[in-house]
């Protein structure tokens, strides 16, 4: 379970970041090798964003964050790269769901009042944002409950070897 | 109040009275993964501890992006998805049948249906009625376990479609227009539900084309009545007895209304990186292309090698432009065979690739080179899609892509038709 009070520094993105640019078709062959595959991670969006990326960072990104393919490799190798969470104005359907079946939390708000490299505090049960270098403090919307669920068991797949069933 | 389509098909599967915003759980009937989401499926099948799939027969594994592979890790990739299918008895397609999607049209989807699958364009078989989406491979791995998922019923947009094409115009361009006046994100977790005069009178390859791109608006489904056009394919696929009537209510309830009257459109490109980034094609004259790719689950059908093969007859690729066909299907290879099609694409000096999925994802069969521009006719033109972030994808139908070929730059197919 991600825990309730995140904290760290924010990597700011665009409007539109593709699965491609999250993690690019051309290296699928490394998909059955992970930790090869997530060498890559973002790679065409910014160069430099896995060597300088911190466990419990952010993805604090524009419009349609994570549009284009299903490959869950999206979310799973943001994740590996140490990101506690992405914040976005909006994230695409699949992605969405595939970033919760990942245990990697997405939350909806106005990611026009986070700089880039600001630290920044996520309280998920509160749901607020606060910046801490400008002292801004934004909310995000509430999930539904069965994200709300399957994110606090860490994953779909920890969730349902726990309860055997979707539980509505 | 009525029900939209979406509504429709939720509530008879779910056994509940289904409105946009309910959460409910509903029984699938296909569930599939691709070569590249596949062995991720089949690993998270496992750690969830599951031994059997709820229904092996309606649960399908298709090889069609990295065939014939391009690479020993995909060859292995390609081992785990046969002993799956092996050990669990569920269906697998070898490399060289085709695109799933082709294939889930061909031989599976129904009116009425939930299909889902671990690959983004599963929206294709709504062009036949069916509630059909992408999802990823945890979902698909604890669906083809459990039988079932859960969905969020969306709101629906109406798109009424009057009019009549004008010649050199296709469905292709329409979508394009739609995806463009949305924007990328304009129907985000919404249905787009296809109807009016001219929606009827196209065929299922023309429904297809659009019900593929209603993710690049973002959109959870794209569905299309299911009507005599639908039964007429269905029996001509050897399914007739599949063929059920599927119309949303007269007073069922959309979020926004769109009406496109097809007589006002012209030929569209989208334009690199982002598919709602189009315009005209006439504007666009002059770009050079280096490569013209024909094919894909969007537009790479019998119809769509035939509107080719006829404004290619007896012309030559310019020399400074090559051009790549994929059919989608080894149904559609082999009747483009038959009509003649592919002679005349060969002549004009195409290079025929298997049926598969071929250069649209950039693993192998046409990856672009540093600052090269490539015309195709798939759904997307994300940067680094084609396998080089240094190169640029234009998106149009397959007569604007015939006729570039010949021209060696974009086109308007009504030049030459």
């Amino acid at each position: 379970m991600p825990d309730a009070v995140l904290k760290g520094k924010t990597f700011k993105f665009g409007d539109n970041i593709s699965t491609d640019l999250i993690i690019p078709g051309r290296y699928a062959h490394l998909r059955s090798n992970l930790p090869e595959l997530a060498k890559h991670v973002m790679e065409d969006a910014e160069p430099t964003f896995v060597e300088k990326v911190k466990p419990g960072d952010f993805i604090v990104a524009g419009r349609n964050f994570g549009l284009g393919s299903s490959r869950e490799h999206a979310p799973l190798v943001i994740k590996m790269s140490g990101v506690s969470a992405i914040l976005a104005k909006s994230v695409a359907r699949i992605f969405f769901r595939n970033a919760i079946n990942q245990g990697l939390p997405v939350l909806i708000c106005d990611t026009d009042r986070i700089d880039a490299g600001d630290e920044i505090e996520v309280n998920l049960s509160d749901g607020i944002v606060t910046v801490l270098t400008s002292g801004n403090r934004l909310t995000f919307s509430r999930l539904p409950q069965v994200m709300l669920d399957i994110l606090s068991e860490g994953g779909l797949i920890p969730y349902i070897t726990k309860y055997g069933d979707f539980k509505l | 109040m009525g029900k939209t389509l979406s509504e429709k098909i939720l509530s008879e599967k779910s056994g509940v009275d289904a409105r946009a915003g309910d959460i409910v759980i509903a029984p699938i009937d296909l569930a599939f993964v691709q070569d590249t989401t596949g062995p991720l499926t089949v690993q998270q099948f496992r750690e969830s501890g599951y031994s059997r799939l709820a229904n092996p027969q309606r649960t399908a594994i298709f090889l069609d992006h990295a065939i014939p592979s391009p690479s020993r890790q995909l060859s292995n990739d390609h081992q785990i998805l046969r002993r799956f299918a092996r050990e669990n008895g569920c269906l697998i397609f070898e490399g060289g049948n085709g695109i799933c999607h082709q294939l889930v049209a061909e031989g599976f989807a129904s009116p009425g249906d939930i299909v889902i699958g671990s690959d983004s364009h599963t929206v294709t078989a709504g062009a036949l009625g069916a509630f059909a989406t992408g999802m990823g491979s945890s979902d698909v791995a604890v669906a083809s376990a459990l039988g079932k998922t859960w969905f969020r019923v969306p709101e629906s947009f109406k798109v009424a479609i009057n009019g009549t094409f004008q010649k050199g115009v296709y469905a292709k361009d329409l979508v394009l227009y739609l995806i463009g006046t949305l924007g990328a994100d304009g129907a985000t977790y919404k249905a787009l539900e296809f109807e009016g005069e001219t929606a009827g009178n196209m065929n299922v390859s023309q429904r297809m084309t659009i019900a593929n791109m209603a993710v690049e608006a973002g959109a959870k489904v794209g569905l299309f009545a299911s009507d005599n056009v639908t039964k007429e394919y269905l029996t001509a696929q050897g399914r007739g007895k599949e063929y059920k009537a599927l119309y949303p209510d007269t007073d069922a309830h959309y979020e926004q209304v769109i009406t496109i009257n097809a007589a006002e459109l012209e030929p569209m490109v989208a334009m690199p990186h982002t598919v709602d980034n189009v315009a005209p094609t006439r504007t666009l004259a002059g770009v050079k292309v280096h490569q013209v790719f024909i094919g894909t689950c969007t537009n790479g059908r019998l119809e769509d090698l035939a509107t080719a093969a006829a404004i290619l007859k007896n012309k030559k690729c310019h020399p400074d432009s090559r051009l790549i066909i994929a059919p989608a299907s080894r149904q559609v290879l082999a009747t483009a065979i038959k009509a003649g099609y592919v002679q005349a694409l060969l002549t004009a000096g195409a290079i025929l690739l298997p049926p598969g999925c071929a250069a649209c994802v950039g693993l192998h069969q046409g990856v672009l080179g540093d600052n090269e521009v490539c015309l195709s006719t798939a759904n997307r033109n994300f940067k680094g899609r084609m396998g080089n972030p240094e190169a640029s994808i234009y998106l149009a139908s397959p007569a604007t892509a015939a006729a570039s070929a010949i021209a060696g730059e974009i086109t308007d197919p009504r030049k030459v038709i």
